[in-house]
């Protein structure tokens, strides 16, 4: 066979170019974790870490984070499973609608829960006769992340519902399990894989954010402050203690990207939806 | 003990119809894929919803359209072995199987034993081969004691030795049942093997239920006639007398008893095509048909071929298989009292 030949020069020249397209990508990429880790004073990071604002700062991080991933959960997981198994008129509109927070700026995101949550604001009234503040309290914080994180999770877990082979549920119905049962011994455990993947992505994001909790929550240190509006807060007063918790984040992010991708490879191997069909075509 | 279906469920693009009584008795509900088969088995355990109807068990009602009566699949007593057999991949064989018989461990070991798996029982579904995944898919359906057992196509996911084996047994298991069964097959020989009575369904319509060997000798069209493995071959029919000619798309004639006119289906069975030893001398016998032999297939003491448009089939120790060569001409003799004349896409007239 002949095939007109590419003269060899050529062909090095074109390696070349995507060589150096890639070399200079993916130093700028990582150019400021590198320079993160080279401007923090490592040798002070136990120190720094131990500063009393900054233990202020974790413990509003860890408690927003967790009550809102928990409300992310126990909410996000029948709302998944719900648009994922039942089709009804209307359901790709809510579908958006669970996916709209992924796009929007987080600036827009907090105006938008101010202008529902404020006293001013749209549940403003009722939420005075109640005796509920939510803006710039903890609270805030919680519906910050919740807003904006949600969507992550919900994603990935209406995919993963309906990634489940649908024979799988209409089985354990014949075999006399309810709605209910179906859903917790045959449904859940099958999407579990997803279900961890998104979560992972949507803690990711929930600890990243930044923007809406600002406007919504404000800075207010050991109510609202969480680590991110901790580096931005201490870049004036001490830039040290940015870089350490900026560190603190990367280590955290990194940990989490590895995660959710051992999580997805595991998947991948598991297969846990149809594993008939791969296996029926091995000679056995 | 009976099952009672008459329902019409649309289903684009036709509407699915099914009129059955089953008793205890296995049925075949035998046609091509997307004939809707799988509907009617969704449609009896509750997980697709006619639209017309009523389905019901010893006159309990599972279903009436009239009165509303619609149970849910886990209130219907159902055993329903899904085509590749839905196992749970999640769970042990014998937490497959118990997931049907909720806290009675001793149905799940007599379960596993009687379909041979107990030494399975803690195996992943996926590590199983196919006869094994199906017998754990029985096990799982029997768990729940089910008053009626469904089977979606049982045996096209198996290979050729565990179909001949699983055939065997499933057969002897549905005897013992005793159970208004009903199992799916797009094989006719399916049928054959494990049913009493079959019905033949194509576009969402049962074209015809019987016994078995009746619908393979007895059609009533050409569509089951050629599915239960008869030659069909279009003719005009002229009415001739007592009986008609049939006039063949290549000119040869042949004369049958029946009484029918224009477009008709010639069906007769390849075993009972005569193949003539000799070419005849001087007159044609009667129903005689001369062709080119093709598709000469010679396995055992079984003898295959097709002659024009005729599918033969013999004994090799008949002396006239020799007559039988590749790429040469061969005479066969369609005997008029084996041949049965059924009408062609509707059109044509046979009088019975």
């Amino acid at each position: 066979m002949h095939l007109p030949a590419m003269p060899a020069a050529r062909r090095a020249g074109f390696t070349a170019l995507l060589a150096l397209a890639a070399g200079i990508s993916l130093t700028f990429l990582a150019l400021p974790v590198v320079a993160l880790f080279t401007q923090a004073p490592l040798g002070r990071l136990p120190e720094l870490l131990s500063d009393p604002v900054l233990q202020e700062i974790l413990s509003v991080t860890v408690k927003t984070n967790l009550i809102a991933n928990a409300l992310i959960i126990l909410l996000g997981t029948p709302t998944a499973y719900l648009l994922a198994t039942r089709h009804f008129p209307g359901r790709a509109l809510l579908v958006t609608v669970v996916e709209l927070p992924l796009v929007l700026p987080p600036a827009v995101a907090g105006i938008g829960l101010l202008a529902a949550f404020s006293t001013g604001g749209l549940l403003g009234a009722q939420l005075q006769e109640a005796g509920i503040v939510i803006p710039f309290t903890q609270w805030a914080v919680v519906l910050a992340i919740t807003f904006v994180a949600s969507p992550f999770y919900v994603r990935q877990a209406i995919a993963s519902f309906e990634a489940v082979d649908p024979r799988l549920p209409d089985a354990a119905r014949t075999l006399g399990a309810g709605p209910a049962r179906t859903f917790l011994r045959v449904s859940l455990p099958l999407a579990a894989g997803g279900l961890v993947a998104g979560w992972v992505l949507a803690f990711a994001r929930g600890v990243g954010e930044f923007g809406a909790t600002i406007m919504f929550a404000g800075n207010v240190r050991g109510v609202t402050q969480t680590l991110t509006l901790g580096i931005y807060e201490q870049l004036d007063a001490n830039f040290d203690l940015s870089l350490a918790i900026g560190v603190l984040l990367v280590i955290l992010s990194a940990a989490v990207l590895l995660l959710y991708k051992l999580i997805s490879s595991w998947r991948s191997i598991s297969t846990s939806t149809s594993p008939f069909r791969l296996s029926r075509s091995l000679p056995r | 003990m009976a099952l009672d279906l008459d329902f019409d469920l649309p289903l684009p693009p036709f509407t699915v119809s099914a009129a059955l009584t089953v008793g205890a008795e296995t049925v075949a509900l035998v046609g091509p894929s997307g004939a809707g088969k799988t509907t009617v088995l969704r449609a009896v355990a509750g997980l697709a919803r006619p639209g017309r109807g009523r389905i019901a068990l010893d006159g309990q009602p599972w279903f009436d359209a009239g009165t509303g009566v619609s149970l849910a699949p886990e209130e219907r007593s159902v055993g329903l072995v899904f085509q590749d057999y839905a196992l749970f991949p999640h769970l042990s064989v014998r937490k497959n199987v118990a997931f049907g018989a909720r806290s009675d461990p001793a149905r799940v070991d007599e379960l596993l034993e009687r379909l041979q798996i107990s030494h399975l029982a803690r195996e992943k579904p996926t590590t199983l081969s196919g006869g094994e995944r199906q017998r754990v898919a029985l096990a799982r359906a029997l768990a729940r004691r089910p008053r009626v057992l469904l089977l979606d196509e049982p045996l096209s996911a198996l290979d050729a030795h565990t179909r001949a084996e699983i055939k065997v047994q499933l057969r002897e298991l549905l005897d013992d049942l005793a159970l208004p069964a009903i199992f799916i097959s797009h094989d006719f020989r399916d049928a054959v093997a494990l049913a009493h009575r079959a019905a033949v369904i194509v576009g969402g319509k049962i074209r015809q239920v019987g016994p078995v060997e009746s619908l393979a000798s007895r059609p009533t069209d050409a569509f089951v006639a050629a599915l239960t493995g008869n030659n069909v071959l279009r003719s005009i029919a002229t009415p001739n007398g007592a009986g008609s000619t049939l006039t063949l798309e290549d000119g040869q004639q042949l004369r049958v008893p029946a009484r029918a006119g224009g477009p008709v289906g010639l069906v007769i069975a390849p075993g009972d095509v005569r193949v003539l030893a000799d070419p005849p001398a001087g007159e044609r016998p009667a129903n005689a048909l001369r062709g080119m032999v093709t598709g000469l297939t010679r396995l055992g003491s079984r003898v295959e071929a097709r002659v024009g448009s005729v599918d033969v089939e013999c004994r090799a120790e008949e002396p006239a298989s020799a007559a039988l060569a590749a790429g040469g001409e061969a005479w066969v003799q369609l005997p008029a009292e084996a041949i049965t004349v059924v009408p062609l896409d509707g059109v044509g007239a046979v009088e019975r």
